[in-house]
C-alpha cells in the first residue's frame, strides 16, 4: 500500500517567497478590480493600466528577488523554483508588461472601458507563472485554467463586435474541450503511477516498465497542451480566434500562454521521459510547420496571416522536443527555451504594430491597408520590417538564432528529415513575410488609411521588443547560457547530467 | 466489491459521450454541457484510482476540478450571452463570421 502523501502542516516563510511573483501579480490584479468602479470613467484606462504596468514591474522585481533566494520545493512539493521556472517567470511577466504598455493606446482608440482588462492580463500571467513552476500535474491544470479563463475573456473584449464575441466563444469551447483531455491524461497518469507529482512519476516509471495506460495518458496530455501551443493537428482554432480577438490580446495570447504551455510540455516530456514519444512529436512538428506555412500563403488578413505563422513557429519549436537521449535533450531544451524568448519578442512587437495600424473597430487589418506604409510612416514600417525579418529568421535578429539552435540541435540528434522539412518550410515562410514588406515599401497606397501618432506607451513597447529582438540576434550567448544551465534542472538526475555539463555550443556566429 | 475496471469503463464511456456530444450537437449550451460531462467522466476515474491506490489526494483533486469547472461555467455562460446579443442565435453553424 502506498503511504499517504506527506503533508507539511504549515507552509513556511520560504514557501511564500517561492510564489512571490504570483502573489504580487494577484495583489495588483485585485487592487485594479477594486479600484475599477471607483475611478472616473474617462481616466480609468490610464490610471488602472499604469497600476497594471507597475504590477508587472513589481512581478519582475519579485522574480529577481526570488531568484536570489535559495531555490527549491515549496507547498508540499507542488512547486519547484529552479532556473527553468525563473526563466519562464521572467519571460511571461515581461510579455505581460509589454502588452499592457501597448494596450493603452489601443483601448483608448477602441473606446473600451478597460479596468478589468489589465487585471485579467495580470491574473492570466499568474496562471502562467504557476504553470512554469508547478511540478504537480493537478496544480499545472489549475494554472492552465487560471490563464485560459482569463484569456477567454480577453479574447472577447470588444464584446459589441460580433467577431470578437465569436472568437471568444470558439476559444472557450475548444479550449475547455482540450483541457478536459489534458485532465483525463492527468487522471490516467495518476492511475498508472499513484501520484501526480512529476518527480515521483518519473521515479516510478524508471523503476517499472511503462504500460499502455502511461502512453494513453501522455497522448491525452499532449492533446491538451498541443491545443494551447497551437500545434497541428490541434491548430484549427488559431486563425479564427486570432482574427476576432483584439490585436494586443492576440500579441499576448500568441506568446505568453504558448511559452507557459511549452514550459509544461518540456517538463512533462523530458522529466517524465516516456519512451516512444518520438514519432508522435516528429509528426506534430512536421505537420505544424507545413500546415502553418502553407495556410499563411493565401491569407489576406494580417492577423490571420500571423496566426498561421504562429502555428508554423510552434512546429519549429516542437522540433526541439523530438530528442531522445539525455545529451541531445539538453540541446533541445535550451534551444526550445531560447526560441520561446525570441518568438515572444518579435511576435509581441509585430502585434503591437498591427494594433496601432488597426484603428477604431479594427478596420485596417488587411494586407492592402499596409500599402505605402513605408512612405507614410517610415519608422513604424521599419520596425515592423525588423520583426518580420526576425520571423523569417534573417541573421542579426533573434529569429535567426532561435531557428539556428533548434535545427542544429536536431541535426546533432540525427533528425535529418525533420531538419530538411523545417528548412524548406522556413523558405516557404519567407514568402509571406516578405509579401508584407513588399506591400509596405513597393506599392502606392490606393486608399486613405489614417495612421495616428504613436503614443508614448506604444513607443516604449515597440522599443523594448525591438531591442530584445536585436539583442537576441546579436548577443544571444547570455540568454542561451541561462537556458542551457536551466536545462539541467529539467532532466531526471539519474540520466547522468554530469557528462554533458560542458555542452558544446556553436561558436563564431555572434558577429 | 465492484472492481476498478468497471469504474474506469464507465468513466471512459462518460468521457466518450461528452466528446461525441461536443462534436455532433449544434446548440452552444448543449456543447457546453458535453464538456461538463467530459470533466465528470474524469472525476469518476480520479475517485476510482484514489480508492485503488489508497491515496486520498485523488479525491481532493475532484474538488479542485469542480471548482475550476464552476469558474469555467461562469465565464462560459457570460461569453454565450455576449454571442447571443450580437448574433441572436445559439446555433454554432450560424456563428460563422470568422472563416477561411
Amino acid at each position: 500500500m502506498m503511504p499517504l502523501a506527506q503533508i507539511q502542516a504549515i507552509p513556511q516563510g520560504a514557501d511564500y517567497i517561492r510564489i512571490l511573483p504570483e502573489l504580487v501579480l494577484s495583489i495588483f490584479g485585485i487592487v485594479i478590480m477594486v479600484l475599477d468602479p471607483l475611478v472616473d470613467e474617462e481616466k480609468s484606462q490610464k490610471t488602472l493600466g499604469l497600476i497594471g504596468f507597475i504590477g508587472t514591474l513589481a512581478g519582475l522585481a519579485s522574480t529577481w528577488y526570488m531568484a536570489r533566494q535559495p531555490w527549491g520545493l515549496a507547498f508540499s512539493k507542488t512547486i519547484r523554483v529552479d532556473g527553468f521556472s525563473i526563466f519562464f517567470n521572467y519571460l511571461v511577466i515581461a510579455i505581460a508588461a509589454v502588452v499592457i504598455l501597448s494596450s493603452f493606446e489601443y483601448m483608448a482608440v477602441q473606446k473600451i472601458r478597460a479596468g478589468e482588462y489589465y487585471a485579467l492580463i495580470l491574473f492570466s500571467a499568474v496562471g502562467m507563472t504557476l504553470m512554469s513552476s508547478a511540478i504537480e500535474l493537478v496544480l499545472i491544470f489549475i494554472g492552465l485554467e487560471i490563464s485560459s479563463i482569463s484569456t477567454y475573456i480577453l479574447a472577447g473584449f470588444r464584446r459589441n463586435e460580433a467577431s470578437s464575441a465569436e472568437s471568444s466563444l470558439k476559444y472557450f469551447l475548444l479550449g475547455s474541450f482540450a483541457t478536459a483531455f489534458f485532465l483525463y491524461g492527468v487522471a490516467l497518469m495518476f492511475g498508472a503511477t499513484g501520484s501526480t507529482n512529476i518527480d515521483i512519476i518519473s521515479q516510478r516509471l524508471q523503476s517499472s516498465p511503462a504500460e499502455m495506460l502511461v502512453y494513453t495518458s501522455m497522448a491525452l496530455m499532449f492533446v491538451g497542451l498541443g491545443f494551447k501551443v497551437a500545434a497541428a493537428p490541434f491548430h484549427v482554432w488559431t486563425p479564427d480566434v486570432y482574427e476576432g480577438a483584439p490585436a494586443p490580446v492576440v500579441g499576448f495570447m500568441s506568446t505568453a500562454p504558448k511559452a507557459a504551455a511549452f514550459a509544461v510540455l518540456l517538463r512533462v516530456v523530458f522529466s517524465i521521459n516516456v519512451p516512444g514519444r518520438f514519432w508522435f512529436l516528429w509528426v506534430a512538428a512536421a505537420l505544424s510547420m507545413t500546415l502553418g506555412n502553407v495556410g499563411a500563403l493565401v491569407q489576406n488578413n494580417v492577423k490571420r496571416l500571423l496566426a498561421y505563422s504562429s502555428i508554423a513557429h510552434a512546429g519549429y519549436l516542437l522540433v526541439a522536443f523530438a530528442m531522445t537521449t539525455p545529451d541531445t535533450s539538453l540541446n533541445g531544451i535550451s534551444a526550445a527555451m531560447f526560441y520561446t524568448a525570441a518568438y515572444a519578442a518579435m511576435n509581441v512587437g509585430a502585434f503591437a504594430v498591427v494594433s496601432h495600424l488597426a484603428n477604431a473597430g479594427e478596420r485596417y487589418v488587411n494586407l492592402e491597408d499596409y500599402e505605402g506604409l513605408g512612405r507614410s510612416s517610415p519608422l513604424l514600417a521599419a520596425t515592423l520590417t525588423v520583426f518580420l525579418l526576425s520571423l523569417i529568421g534573417i541573421p542579426m535578429t533573434g529569429g535567426f538564432f532561435a531557428k539556428f539552435y533548434v535545427f542544429s540541435a536536431a541535426l546533432r540528434a540525427n533528425l535529418i528529415w525533420l531538419t530538411i522539412i523545417g528548412v524548406l518550410n522556413s523558405a516557404v515562410g519567407a514568402y509571406y513575410y516578405l509579401r508584407i514588406i513588399v506591400v509596405m515599401y513597393m506599392r502606392e497606397s490606393r486608399k486613405e488609411v489614417p495612421v495616428g501618432p504613436v503614443s508614448l506607451g506604444l513607443a516604449l513597447a515597440l522599443a523594448i521588443t525591438f531591442v530584445a529582438t536585436l539583442y537576441l540576434g546579436i548577443l544571444p550567448n547570455r540568454v542561451l547560457q541561462v537556458a542551457q544551465h536551466s536545462a539541467h534542472d529539467l532532466l531526471p538526475a539519474a540520466s547522468g547530467a554530469a557528462g554533458v555539463a560542458q555542452n558544446p555550443r556553436p561558436t563564431g556566429n555572434t558577429n | 466489491m465492484v472492481p476498478l475496471s468497471y469504474y474506469l469503463v464507465l468513466s471512459g464511456i462518460l468521457f466518450a459521450c461528452g466528446v461525441t456530444g461536443f462534436l455532433i450537437k449544434r446548440n452552444i449550451i448543449t456543447i457546453f454541457m458535453s464538456i461538463e460531462l467530459m470533466l465528470n467522466g474524469v472525476n469518476l476515474s480520479f475517485v476510482a484510482f484514489a480508492a485503488h491506490w489508497h491515496v486520498l489526494a485523488g479525491q481532493i483533486f475532484v474538488f479542485f476540478v469542480m471548482v475550476v469547472a464552476a469558474a469555467e461555467a461562469a465565464v462560459g455562460l457570460a461569453i454565450i450571452i455576449a454571442v447571443y446579443r450580437t448574433r441572436e442565435t445559439l446555433n454554432v453553424d450560424q456563428v460563422n463570421l470568422l472563416k477561411l
